[in-house]
């Protein structure tokens, strides 16, 4: 009974907060582009219909590429991509976080020193760095690969932020009553502290989300992109290379931009709300 | 003090450690041989560097020797500052190659970064809970820390190079000119300088605004924070603490935004052709430079963690508890 008042308020504040709001429409705008897209795509990807490059029309809805390629199709293939890095890499980066921030916040002692020690030091590695030293040795590279190299490396911040979280918790009488009662440090970890943070650890994985397709974004544009397919930050690259700015091929090189900063915002913006919503001190006045 | 300065040099020690073992360890153990690639493809750029890269593979990489000696060969050629021959520039030494693109670096990140943190957590502060600045900030702000660094340079380039053709577009000074102290070279400098810099000042900037504008909404809600205006303090003075207390977080986000700021600053370069290590990195993919790719992964390693060493010692400066917590602990 208290759990469902509980739910229903939370509910309330949700669906009454215009930041989650705009920020869900946003996304789910771009979810419906990058599932249905492709079916709407007259062209196959990357191949050379037209001789050139053409401005947007009815028959090319994006225009082409200078090679004469159909943005539309790369630009939907693209934000599947999209998606596909955010889900894998933010999904692993937020797992791999939970495992060692709560492993550490929880049992404490010589492990917890190890693992803070192993997180402090990746953390103070840039990521982009040890990505870029790991993806360039790749000959072939694809986007789930390259989802699975992102969340390897992006954990180390939300460890140490669930890590802190657990340890406000682990000396709780709750905490302590699980104990008392012989239950296994997982059950624990999985019944009784995880689920009192849950909103703190949704919000992590939308900031992993975001922060792995900007990342991906980055690695794409500098040339260590899927060798195959398409990706958001690999037109942008071709884009580049291709003097795209210097003929004026606007058509070519600002959606991709756009759709990655509207989704990666519209995350952040999801991200403010949701902590009004879960946050009374912070809704507004 | 000591005990905190020896404890942070021990993790950055291990740091670069870590750093370099994995410098060494990834070209070797990644699947597909990587180094006999590397020597196939410098064979087919210069038939003559094909020569010299088998020399410094026999000695620095040492193929043929047992694991242990060639991981202690690779720290020693390091010490010497050999970090093997560029084939893009062959036959220039990788060491040399980084040394010159360094300046340009500098020349984009600290003005970038030093003036972003100051301007936007002023701006920050300023707009937190005025109902009508608050309102366009925390859109405004969000959607400028979401844009990619490089979609943005594109946007800026497009803009103000190509179509009102107030600045250049490409390179750190006009191709027409020899780096020299006159005043038309360092006009040159300055305005190719311009662009990128701030492609990466308003990235960065709405990041600070943001961060700045939530930390001052949690402060306004401490228990300090009410107590002081129950006793009737002034709003200026609240805010004026309220403030010096969010610097401190905000100070250990640039620490930890260092990496992503770098690289946002490489993705600039590569949208304006312009010389630093961002620049030669995309040169190294292309052409399958690897030494070049692995020095440059170190050089940033070693900048980053140099700045954090920095950052650090502000902190000493500007936190009168780590200052206090140092006396009394030692």
């Amino acid at each position: 009974m208290g759990a469902e008042k509980k739910t229903n308020e939370i509910l309330y504040f949700a669906l009454r907060n215009g930041k989650l709001k705009i920020g869900l429409v946003i996304v789910f705008i771009f979810v419906a582009i990058a599932i249905f897209g492709p079916l709407f795509s007259k062209y196959p990807l990357n191949e050379f219909v037209a001789g050139g490059p053409n401005p947007p029309s009815a028959d090319y809805f994006m225009g082409t590429t200078a090679y004469g390629q159909d943005v539309f199709a790369q630009f939907v293939y693209g934000l599947r991509s999209t998606f596909i890095v955010g889900i894998v890499g933010g999904g692993i980066a937020t797992m791999l976080g939970m495992l060692i921030g709560f492993l550490g916040g929880y049992k404490g002692g010589w492990l917890d020193e190890f693992l803070n020690g192993i997180t402090n030091i990746i953390l103070v590695i840039p990521t982009f760095a040890l990505l870029l030293i790991m993806v360039a040795y790749l000959k072939l590279r694809g986007v789930v690969l390259e989802s699975i190299f992102i969340g390897l490396t992006c954990w180390p911040w939300a460890a140490r932020a669930i890590r802190a979280q657990t340890f406000s918790l682990v000396s709780r009488e709750f905490v302590d009553l699980a104990k008392l009662s012989g239950m296994g440090t997982l059950k624990i970890i999985f019944g009784e502290i995880a689920p009192n943070m849950m909103s703190y650890l949704f919000m992590t994985f939308i900031l992993q989300f975001g922060g792995a397709i900007l990342n991906a974004a980055t690695l794409d544009f500098i040339g260590l992109g899927p060798t195959q397919g398409a990706s958001l930050g690999l037109m942008m690259n071709w884009a580049t290379i291709g003097s795209a700015l210097l003929l004026g091929y606007w058509w070519w090189f600002v959606p991709p931009g756009l759709a990655i900063t509207a989704i990666v915002g519209a995350l952040y913006i999801m991200n403010v709300g949701l902590d009004e919503v879960f946050n009374p001190k912070l809704r507004e006045m | 003090m000591k005990r905190y300065f020896t404890r942070k040099v021990l993790i950055y020690l291990l740091t670069f450690f870590i750093a370099v073992t994995i410098d060494w360890m990834i070209p070797r153990f990644m699947p597909g041989d990587p180094v006999l690639n590397m020597l196939a493809k410098a064979g087919s750029v210069h038939a003559e560097a094909q020569e010299v890269m088998y020399g410094y593979l026999t000695t620095a990489f040492g193929l043929d020797l047992p694991i242990w000696q060639q991981y202690f060969n690779f720290w020693k050629a390091l010490f010497h500052g050999d970090l093997g021959v560029s084939v893009l520039q062959f036959p220039r030494p990788v060491a040399d190659v980084i040394k010159s693109a360094i300046p340009y670096d500098l020349l984009l990140l600290i003005p970038s970064i030093v003036l972003s943190w100051i301007a936007g957590n002023k701006f920050g502060a300023f707009a937190a809970r005025s109902k009508k600045l608050d309102n366009t900030i925390l859109p405004v702000g969000y959607i400028l820390t979401a844009t990619p660094y490089m979609w943005l340079g594109i946007l800026l380039g497009w803009v103000f190079a190509i179509i009102l053709k107030i600045f250049p577009i490409s390179g750190a000074f006009s191709y027409a000119l020899k780096p020299a102290f006159t005043w038309t070279f360092i006009k040159s400098v300055l305005q190719h300088w311009f662009l990128p810099f701030a492609s990466l000042f308003i990235v960065q900037f709405g990041g600070w605004a943001i961060g700045m504008r939530n930390m001052i909404i949690y402060e306004l809600e401490a228990d300090y924070a009410h107590y002081l205006e129950a006793l009737g303090a002034p709003k200026r003075l609240i805010r004026k603490y309220a403030y010096n207390n969010a610097l401190l977080p905000q100070l250990s986000g640039l620490a930890l935004k260092l990496g992503v700021i770098v690289a946002g600053a490489m993705s600039t370069e590569i949208v304006f052709s312009y010389p630093g290590i961002g620049y030669l990195i995309l040169m190294a993919i292309q052409n399958s430079d690897y030494f070049l790719l692995q020095g440059c992964f170190l050089f940033i390693i070693i900048g980053v963690l140099l700045a954090n060493f920095i950052i650090d010692i502000v902190f000493i400066l500007v936190d009168p508890r780590t200052r206090l917590g140092m006396q009394g602990g030692s």
